[in-house]
């Protein structure tokens, strides 16, 4: 039993390897698919809406099969490592679903506070940085919260691709007659979740102190 | 030679003229009212005045300056927009004070990120962050706000952030202050404590352009008034003469209709 639980362990430190890459990577790259998708030149605009339409509108297993097979099919040069193309898949589909969260942010923020600020003979990246960027925070977090957990889920998708993840892991002992393991992965997502969600939670009263 | 010269502007949203040939002229020291029915183009001038509006033609002068040409494309472009700026103070209806920021930080954050263009930033770094600590300091005591230096705007009333708003526009030291209906989104008790801070800067000269709803107010202050209807300036002069004695029937029509209803 020891080492089933030991596995399994091995197992979910690849998920929260791939949770934590992925958070990194993906809520900058979404913030910069924002600015293409509010972009004033329509060509940029338009391909950064029908990327993130078409991230949005396929599922995530697809794209990782995509991200995993197709250099090797179009370019001869096979995905080496799994993980990357796993981390590939992870980090555009949610930094596509992130930007819409910071789109809708910065659309609330009201036009009165960039006016404020230009009138205050500040910069446009000095009203975005200065000015906007707390108030769009705060009016994000609580969905933004949404995706990170539903993030820590979906990286068991990973194992559609061969990655050793916990729930691929605890499959195998189904074939051995063991049927605990699997159903014991849930703790781990429900632990891992609880930590998070105190997190998030701290975050959102951190941001407390003033209204927008 | 008056501070602010302002020449034929005009300026359309698609088809609608909102504001055709206006031009007027403003003293160092001088309070200017600009009285008129909604939708008669003063906000569109103050904004235009503030660069947050493009005019279409004409020209903008301060100190003997033309800072806009409405016939020489490059005034119209974002370079130099920040420069243009800084000549005017602009003091919204509705207040539009940074939310995360403190009354104090309201004030300072504009003043830092200037002072920290400045090439001996670096190495006098203390000293001009107490010049800054210290005049914001000074402003928000002559607004009556010393002892809410700390509050953030949702903790003040809306004529306490009005005021804040006024420091935060003054710590600039701009040429030319302007008020856009600042009092329009108060209620009735909150406006006195506003309009009272905006009397004191009459006496102390400060040069304004008001657009306001509040005749005797504008009566009472202002050198020189100005009513627009239509995007086009009706009358012009003091306000013994704009309000007390005009000449012009639309003038007369706008004054009656508001005595009215400010008798109902």
């Amino acid at each position: 039993m020891n080492t089933i639980i030991a596995t399994l362990f091995d197992g979910f430190w690849l998920n929260i390897e791939l949770f934590i890459l992925t958070l990194l990577m993906a809520v900058p790259l979404g913030l910069i698919i924002t600015f293409g998708s509010m972009s004033k030149f329509k060509p940029v605009k338009w391909l950064v809406k029908t990327f993130v339409w078409v991230i949005r509108g396929t599922p995530l297993m697809l794209q990782l099969f995509i991200v995993l097979y197709s250099p090797g099919l179009l370019f001869g040069m096979p995905m080496k490592s799994r993980m990357t193309a796993a981390l590939i898949a992870f980090v555009v589909n949610y930094a596509a679903y992130f930007s819409e969260i910071y789109r809708g942010g910065i659309e609330s923020i009201s036009k009165g506070q960039y006016e404020a600020g230009a009138v205050l003979g500040m910069t446009k990246p000095q009203v975005f940085f200065k000015v906007v960027l707390l108030q769009v925070t705060k009016r994000i977090v609580p969905p933004m919260s949404n995706e990170i957990i539903t993030l820590t889920k979906d990286t068991a998708l990973a194992r559609v691709i061969g990655l050793a993840e916990i729930i691929m892991r605890a499959e195998r002992y189904t074939k051995q007659g063991l049927i605990w393991p699997l159903f014991s992965t849930g703790l781990y997502f429900l632990l891992f979740n609880g930590i998070l969600t105190l997190l998030l939670g701290w975050l959102e009263r951190k941001l407390d102190y003033f209204k927008v | 030679m008056p501070i602010l010269e302002v020449n034929n502007i005009s300026k359309k949203f698609g088809n609608t003229e909102v504001l055709k040939n206006i031009s007027f002229s403003l003293e160092k020291g001088e309070s200017f009212s600009i009285i008129g029915s909604s939708g008669s183009g003063k906000t569109t001038l103050l904004r235009c005045l503030n660069f947050l509006e493009v005019p279409d033609t004409g020209t903008i002068t301060v100190n003997g300056k033309v800072i806009f040409d409405g016939e020489d494309p490059s005034s119209k472009s974002e370079k130099g927009i920040r420069e243009k700026r800084l000549h005017f103070g602009l003091v919204f209806q509705s207040f539009n004070l940074f939310p995360q920021y403190t009354a104090f930080q309201n004030v300072t954050l504009a003043m830092m990120l200037l002072a920290k263009e400045h090439p001996d930033y670096k190495s006098e770094k203390d000293r001009i962050t107490e010049e800054i600590n210290t005049s914001a300091k000074k402003i928000l005591d002559s607004v009556g706000l010393s002892g809410k230096l700390e509050h953030y705007p949702h903790q003040l009333s809306g004529g306490q952030q009005q005021r804040v708003a006024i420091a935060r526009a003054l710590a600039l030291n701009p040429d030319i202050l302007c008020f856009d209906e600042p009092t329009s989104a108060l209620d009735p008790e909150l406006t006195g404590e506003v309009l009272r801070v905006i009397r004191e800067l009459a006496d102390r000269k400060t040069t304004m352009v008001i657009v306001t709803h509040e005749m005797s107010f504008a009566r009472q202050i202002s050198d020189n008034v100005l009513f627009m209807d239509d995007g086009v300036v009706v009358e012009y002069g003091s306000p013994e003469q704009v309000i007390g004695n005009p000449r012009e029937e639309r003038t007369k029509q706008f004054l009656e209709r508001y005595f009215e209803s400010e008798n109902n």
